[in-house]
């Protein structure tokens, strides 16, 4: 088993992650590890290729990858350390009020970290097909946005060439755009609201740019197919989102990509014994976004779902500043 | 042409268990299977229970089977490493009126031959499942009730049989069957012979097993003019979030109506729980579509038995469907609605194991050695010395001590790999799951022998990078890898490959070349 003590661990270097790194040591914070899943840092924005990311952090317009690599930069101008494809696995708060880390990775086999304060950073999920239970056939080609846009931007493949869109979110909107502009044909971006949840400047430059349309009050009633997705049925809805009968129609397409909600990634909050808020999903902060176990911070969509990168960055300098404090005072007082 | 012994056909849980329980004799064995995997129709759609005995009537093969195929799944599951958990099972009733039949039900297990069932008050219900409906008047408990992952034993049966040298054709649906018995054999030596195509392909044995779930009827008319029919009876079900697996220990029944045991709640041998699943008829055999009618009534049905059920919990939902046999031989021969596993009066040496609705999954064990029994009584064959018993399933890292992930890092660094956040599945598992015997070759074959796409988000981070360990180990290009066989391949293409096309057809004058 690996042991290191470290004031701060960070779980998560996608952009909270980073951003919360960075002011942390701009704190005065000396030891600090960030931990990611994935093999490269940046998390989520390194398969974001759209524009749009930045303008208030750095009053430019700048593409996830680029937006992602300014802090990137940075943390390895401050030689701030990191560890990749490093998976954690459980977070202990020990009788002491410290936190034990146990991650793993293909070099370190398993690790056993010791660290003052957390922050917390890991992101969100989408929500799945199956979270929604929309009924009918389970054959291939039903992808969550983001999966798809895996595919896309980061493997160069396609999931599908006729496609269907269920909800009207920002990834939704870019996915929709994408898929054109890679070759396929977006037959429509259905939405269960009145009114779709993406931006404006999404809505125009993603949909009504190329002609795609956006039916409102819609929902997928059924998917078909046996082996590949031959089609969905749509239906409209009224106020309270229930199908109206009759209101059906049948869309021949060969996916469905899912774009209805992201979920804070909480198994590690929880597991840990801190409260979850109900409504976000996310761990019940104090004004310093510490959870309701001590020394343990959260910033970033892991505590609620941001609209903006740059409102995550924003978020994430305080927590970073917070456990910084937490680690100063722990190191005095906590002895 | 292939000559066997034996063929089977079907590789659901009943066709693998029969062919491993078979190679206990010096016999060459093959395996017919249309899909892509094993365990690919009802045997991976079910319940995951594994009964008690007390629903079926004294004296069928139900009731027989069930309460044996019972006491042996534990012994089994230790054999062939596979999750088992006897967690006990309720069957709730909600009004005193239905005590009676309450009672029948414990009286009908007693007969059958289960142990340590009782009736329990409400108090009793309570102290024991805190989260079971204040509604209820009484329950049926039954200690041995029990719960099994249906993947897990289908798998090990199958692998264990093809380490003891049975033959497994996947992806040959069988399309022909000809009883040869009445040609002469150029030698004389042999006098029952069946010919069975799978479109092209020909295999020919004097013994054939019919194990082929909602196709029994179909395959059985081929050779027999004692006509079956098989409706499928389809149930669905919703699987819920890990986060509500403790809701309930037990799996907890309502009282039982004509259309078999109602809606259950359970928690799954994985955590999680399972809540279905409904009963109806329909034509087709290869339906497995859900309906919002049909989910709805699911949790409806089963927020009656336990408190706390939250829709917002559900991950995914499926259906499934029970070969239920309609009509056999003009509807005399199975009033009861018996499972039908007998050499065909008609066809000697052809097996139907047909019917295999609930219990059936409780039954395998049991069924297995029935067939076997009932085929070396008719055809004795001489005793294999070097058959291998045990099956070691996969390293599970998910569920290891942290000594034993070390150990596993130790030998095989891709066992620190996490590809699975959800369910916590490593690039080692997935990796030992493709080349095992009978090894996974498509996302749903790793999902059933891993877990990995299992979990909360359904496969949305991990299927991507499964796809690509599947496509390197097998040494095909990505584009060749499919969720579940056949016309299921993941992606259509790589990027920009109708590009132009599609722009142009947007109204666009430039084409992106």
């Amino acid at each position: 088993m690996n042991r290191r003590e470290e004031d701060v661990v960070i779980i998560g270097g996608g952009p909270a992650g980073l951003a919360a790194a960075l002011s942390a040591r701009e704190a005065g914070c000396e030891r600090i590890l960030i931990l990611e899943r994935d093999k490269e840092l940046g998390g989520i924005l390194n398969q974001c290729i759209h524009n749009g990311f930045g303008l208030h952090t750095f009053q430019e317009e700048l593409t996830g990858p680029e937006y992602a690599d300014r802090y990137i930069q940075k943390v390895q101008e401050k030689k701030l350390p990191y560890l990749l494809r490093t998976m954690v696995t459980e977070v202990q708060v020990l009788d002491d009020g410290r936190k034990r880390i146990t991650a793993m990775n293909r070099d370190d086999g398993l690790l056993e970290i010791t660290a003052d304060a957390v922050i917390l950073a890991m992101g969100c999920r989408e929500r799945p097909r199956g979270a929604l239970n929309i009924p009918g056939s389970r054959p291939a080609g039903i992808y969550s946005a983001g999966t798809a846009q895996y595919y896309v931007n980061i493997e160069g493949r396609m999931p599908g060439k006729n496609v269907v869109i269920l909800g009207s979110g920002d990834i939704g909107l870019i996915m929709a755009r994408r898929m054109v502009l890679e070759g396929a044909r977006v037959q429509c971006v259905a939405e269960l609201k009145p009114a779709s949840g993406g931006l404006k400047r999404n809505i125009v430059q993603c949909l009504e740019d190329f002609d795609i349309p956006l039916y409102l009050c819609t929902t997928v009633a059924a998917v078909h197919g046996k082996e590949r997705v031959e089609g969905v049925t749509l239906t409209k809805v009224d106020e309270g989102g229930k199908a109206i009968p009759g209101s059906e129609w049948f869309v021949p397409c060969d996916t469905l990509l899912i774009s209805c909600g992201l979920i804070p990634e909480n198994e590690l909050t929880a597991g840990m014994g801190a409260s979850i808020d109900p409504r976000t999903n996310g761990p019940v902060v104090n004004d310093r976004l510490e959870c309701s176990v001590p020394g343990v911070f959260a910033c970033g969509n892991v505590l609620h779902v941001h609209e903006l990168v740059d409102h995550v960055s924003a978020e994430a300098e305080k927590a970073g500043q917070f456990a910084t404090e937490y680690v100063k005072k722990w190191k005095v007082e906590g002895m | 042409m292939k000559q066997y012994d034996v063929i089977i056909i079907g590789a659901g849980v009943c066709g693998a268990a029969i062919a491993r329980e078979m190679a206990r004799k010096q016999r060459r064995i093959a395996v017919l299977e249309a899909a892509s995997d094993v365990c690919e129709g009802t045997s991976k759609a079910n319940s995951g229970i594994v009964h008690a005995g007390h629903d079926a009537l004294p004296g069928t093969l139900k009731a027989k089977l069930n309460v044996l195929g019972n006491k042996k799944m534990e012994a089994l599951a230790e054999e062939l490493d596979f999750p088992f958990k006897r967690n006990g099972s309720l069957v709730l009733c909600f009004h005193e009126e239905d005590r009676v039949r309450l009672e029948e039900l414990l009286e009908r297990g007693r007969k059958n031959g289960v142990e340590g069932l009782k009736i329990l008050s409400p108090k009793q219900v309570w102290e024991m499942e805190p989260g079971i409906s204040k509604n209820v008047v009484a329950a049926l408990y039954a200690p041995t009730g029990g719960i099994v992952c249906p993947f897990g034993l289908n798998i090990a049966l199958a692998e264990n049989a093809a380490e003891n040298g049975v033959d497994f054709y996947l992806n040959h649906r069988v399309t022909k069957i000809e009883n040869r018995s009445d040609e002469e054999d150029k030698d004389n030596s042999c006098r029952r012979m069946y010919s069975v195509l799978t479109g092209e392909e020909l295999f020919q044995a004097p013994i054939v097993i019919n194990a082929a779930g909602v196709y029994a009827d179909v395959l059985h008319n081929m050779v027999s003019k004692r006509k079956m029919e098989i409706t499928p009876r389809r149930g669905e079900y919703c699987l819920m979030d890990k986060a509500s697996g403790n809701l309930v220990k037990a799996t907890v029944f309502q009282l039982p109506s004509q259309y078999g045991k109602g809606i259950l709640v359970t928690p799954s041998v994985h955590g999680n729980l399972l809540v279905g699943p409904t009963a109806e008829d329909i034509p087709d055999k290869e339906n497995t579509e859900t309906t919002a009618v049909g989910l709805k009534k699911v949790m409806d049905t089963g927020a009656l038995s336990v408190e706390g059920l939250d829709s917002r919990q559900i991950i995914t939902s499926f259906a499934g469907l029970r070969a239920h046999i309609t009509q056999y031989d003009s509807g005399v021969a199975n009033a009861s609605g018996d499972f039908v596993i007998e050499e065909v009066s008609d066809a000697p040496g052809f097996f139907d194991v047909a019917g295999i609705e609930s219990p059936g999954l409780s039954c395998v064990p049991a069924i297995s050695e029935y067939v076997a029994e009932l085929v070396n009584a008719a055809y004795p064959a001489p005793d294999k010395t070097d058959f291998k018993e045990k099956r070691k399933g996969l390293p599970n890292v998910a569920s290891a001590s942290n000594e034993e992930r070390q150990a596993l890092i130790a030998e095989n660094p891709a066992f620190a790999n996490v590809i699975c956040r959800c369910e916590m599945v490593t690039e080692g598992e997935i990796v030992a799951a493709i080349h095992r015997p009978l090894g996974a070759t498509t996302l749903d074959g790793v999902k059933r022998r891993t877990r990995a796409g299992m979990g909360r988000c359904q496969s949305g981070f991990c299927s991507p990078k499964v796809l690509e360990i599947l496509a390197r180990e097998r040494g095909v290009d990505q584009s060749e890898i499919t969720k579940s066989g056949a016309a299921s391949a993941i992606l259509t293409g790589h990027t920009k490959d109708d590009a132009h096309v599609t722009f142009s057809k947007n109204g666009k004058e430039d084409t992106h070349e």
